[in-house]
């Protein structure tokens, strides 16, 4: 993994993520922790194409649609354990991302923002229109409970461990990608293409691997996100959806593996806190984030680490004197 | 297929497609001039056609002083967008300042539903509702004036572009900002001004579709994910080929609607596009750009 820092991040993490539900007073604030969990294992593996990679994709909404849908219908309608339906669901959407990332990814910046975002649109319309199989615009009832060899996860508790592992490992995972030769490569193609090609970096397929790496955790988001609330509908996987993974990914800080966390988790529980304020809650919304960006330009983890930095500054020069 | 539904088609895809037109252009303006795309440009169509409601209606004006007065809020909304979150952010990073832009367009979007509502609202025709018949095709008189209106625009604009000193700064300014700075053009007013005329442009569009297609605080997502892909179809930073992209669109949606389905027009529109991409990525009418290293 690399790096003291990181170790350290990481126990501190868990730590925490395992000790959350102790300090909350009740359920509804469990349920809030799992979708922003969910949500923040999209983000991550977002993050690692917006943020290390330097790619935009504006229809990562996509793969976690495709997925969640999938190990619904496999699950509800053919029996098969919710497990082999996640893993098909990942499994449809990597090869979904190949095909598209294969021409997608030779376009540059806004180009490719066009194609991803496009790519989103028609994904979103096809679950709309195909109602026989999806149920259309009204949603998919009835998808069973994640359960895994007799152990159904019917409590919100044992259902935000899962979670929490389950981004536990995604974290891990891109921690340990962005300190290995993939994650230098990776890099170097974000600071320019031609220099990483020259240096002999075969840059098409490092982008398309860390394409379908991203769609790979967007697709287990989207299976966890199925079988948490067994109902979905369109509308959580549309454009406004891709776009908020964004918003998530950038307002968190694109240059940490945390800050995918950190947004996911401040945009998730956000509105949740806005609700109070009824009609003023759209206006909040956008004045925060307008205000995060103008005044936090390294997204909310560069602005906490400046935070602790000043802190540890302060602290740090009283124990001198 | 006879040829009166042809002309059906082509003429009621020319007719939104002169709103995608006049969205992507003003995507154009702002993004020569500060290399951002605007993400609340839809939303400044969606302002021209509710805040034209709202004088119409509640203020009890005529069609015509409303649709001015709404244009106008809307060019000054645009204004105030620049100098409050834009400018005072000026050389952060490119993705930040999309991000505010986002932020702003949810910001109004929250602002047209508390004040207007979440109803869908409607305009009268400008002039006329009687149909006129052409080789078998319905046309109603809205269209021709959207089609007129259109091409006042674009005449407008060019000659802007190429003939009054304002324009021509905007111009240098989106070529080569540190050297339009050094022969003494304020970049930071010509900054402010495209966003005035994109505002100005994109209100214009929503207006004057607004008497065909209803209108309601949120039709600014869609009407600009449409100018969006239009600008990029037409080759981004070419404001001519985003008004040809628009139309491109429009058309394509409409015969895909009249002779595939209209369930699936807009993943056909988008199908299209995906295709023109990839085989030229740098747009219709956009020159592939060589990279300097």
């Amino acid at each position: 993994m690399g790096g003291k820092q990181n170790i350290i991040s990481l126990a501190v993490f868990i730590v925490v993520a395992a000790g959350f539900p102790w300090i909350l007073p009740s359920e509804y604030y469990i349920s809030i922790l799992i979708l922003s969990g969910i949500t923040a294992i999209a983000v991550v593996g977002l993050n690692l194409l917006l943020g290390f990679a330097g790619q935009i994709s504006l229809g990562h909404a996509a793969f976690f649609g495709i997925s969640a849908y999938t190990s619904a219908i496999l699950t509800t309608n053919y029996g098969f354990p919710v497990l082999a339906g996640i893993i098909c669901g990942i499994f449809l959407s990597a090869i979904v991302a190949f095909l598209i990332g294969m021409p997608a990814l030779k376009l540059k910046a806004l180009s490719l923002a066009m194609a991803t975002l496009g790519f989103g649109l028609i994904v979103y319309i096809f679950m709309n229109e195909t109602i026989t199989l999806t149920g259309g615009p009204s949603g998919f009832v009835g998808i069973p409970r994640f359960n895994i060899m007799g152990y159904d996860f019917y409590s919100d508790l044992a259902y935000y461990y899962l979670v929490a592992s389950s981004l536990t490992v995604v974290i891990i995972i891109s921690l340990n990608l962005i300190n290995s030769r993939a994650g230098r490569a990776l890099k170097a193609i974000h600071s320019s293409e031609n220099a990483a090609r020259v240096m002999g970096i075969n840059v098409h397929r490092y982008k398309l691997f860390v394409f379908v790496l991203s769609a790979v955790f967007a697709a287990l988001a989207g299976g966890l996100y199925a079988h948490y609330l067994s109902f979905v509908a369109p509308s959580a996987f549309g454009f406004h959806a891709s776009l908020q993974l964004i918003v998530m990914a950038i307002l968190g800080g694109m240059s940490s593996v945390w800050g995918g966390v950190i947004g996911a988790l401040f945009l998730t529980s956000m509105p949740e806190f806005l609700r109070i304020y009824e009609e003023l809650e759209t206006i909040l919304y956008g004045l925060i984030l307008i205000l995060c960006m103008m005044f936090m330009p390294q997204g909310l983890a560069g602005g906490l680490g400046k935070l602790a930095g000043y802190v540890s500054g302060k602290l740090f020069r009283r124990g001198l004197k | 297929m006879d040829l009166g539904s042809i002309l059906q088609y082509l003429v009621s895809g020319l007719t939104v497609g002169s709103t995608y037109g006049l969205t992507a252009l003003g995507f154009t303006i702002i993004f020569n001039a500060t290399r951002v795309i605007n993400f609340a440009q839809g939303e400044f169509v969606m302002l021209g056609g509710m805040l034209a409601v709202f004088f119409a209606g509640a203020l009890n004006l005529g069609v015509f002083p409303a649709v001015l007065l709404a244009v106008s809020c809307t060019t000054l909304v645009g204004v105030c967008m620049e100098r409050l979150t834009i400018r005072p952010v000026q050389g952060a990073n490119v993705v930040n300042i999309i991000i505010i832009t986002i932020g702003v367009s949810i910001f109004i979007r929250g602002v047209v539903m508390l004040f207007l509502g979440k109803d869908t609202f409607s305009l009268p025709p400008f002039f006329g509702t009687e149909a006129l018949e052409f080789f078998g095709a319905m046309i109603i008189p809205q269209s021709i004036w959207i089609l007129l209106i259109t091409m006042l625009v674009l005449v407008g604009l060019r000659t802007y572009f190429n003939k009054t000193i304002f324009g021509k700064a905007m111009l240098a300014c989106s070529f080569e900002q540190k050297a339009a700075h050094l022969v003494g053009i304020s970049v930071d007013r010509m900054i402010m001004l495209s966003f005035a005329i994109s505002a100005l442009v994109g209100s214009i569009g929503g207006v004057i579709l607004t008497p065909i297609t209803l209108t309601s605080y949120d039709v600014g997502i869609m009407l600009g994910l449409k100018g969006f892909a239009a600008c990029i179809l037409g080759g981004l930073g070419n404001p001519f080929g985003a008004a040809a992209g628009g139309l491109i669109i429009g058309v394509l949606e409409s015969f895909g609607a009249g002779f595939i389905s209209s369930a699936y027009k807009d993943a056909f529109a988008f199908i299209i596009l995906l295709v023109i991409l990839f085989v030229k990525p740098s747009g219709i009418f956009g020159r592939a750009d060589i990279e300097r290293v």
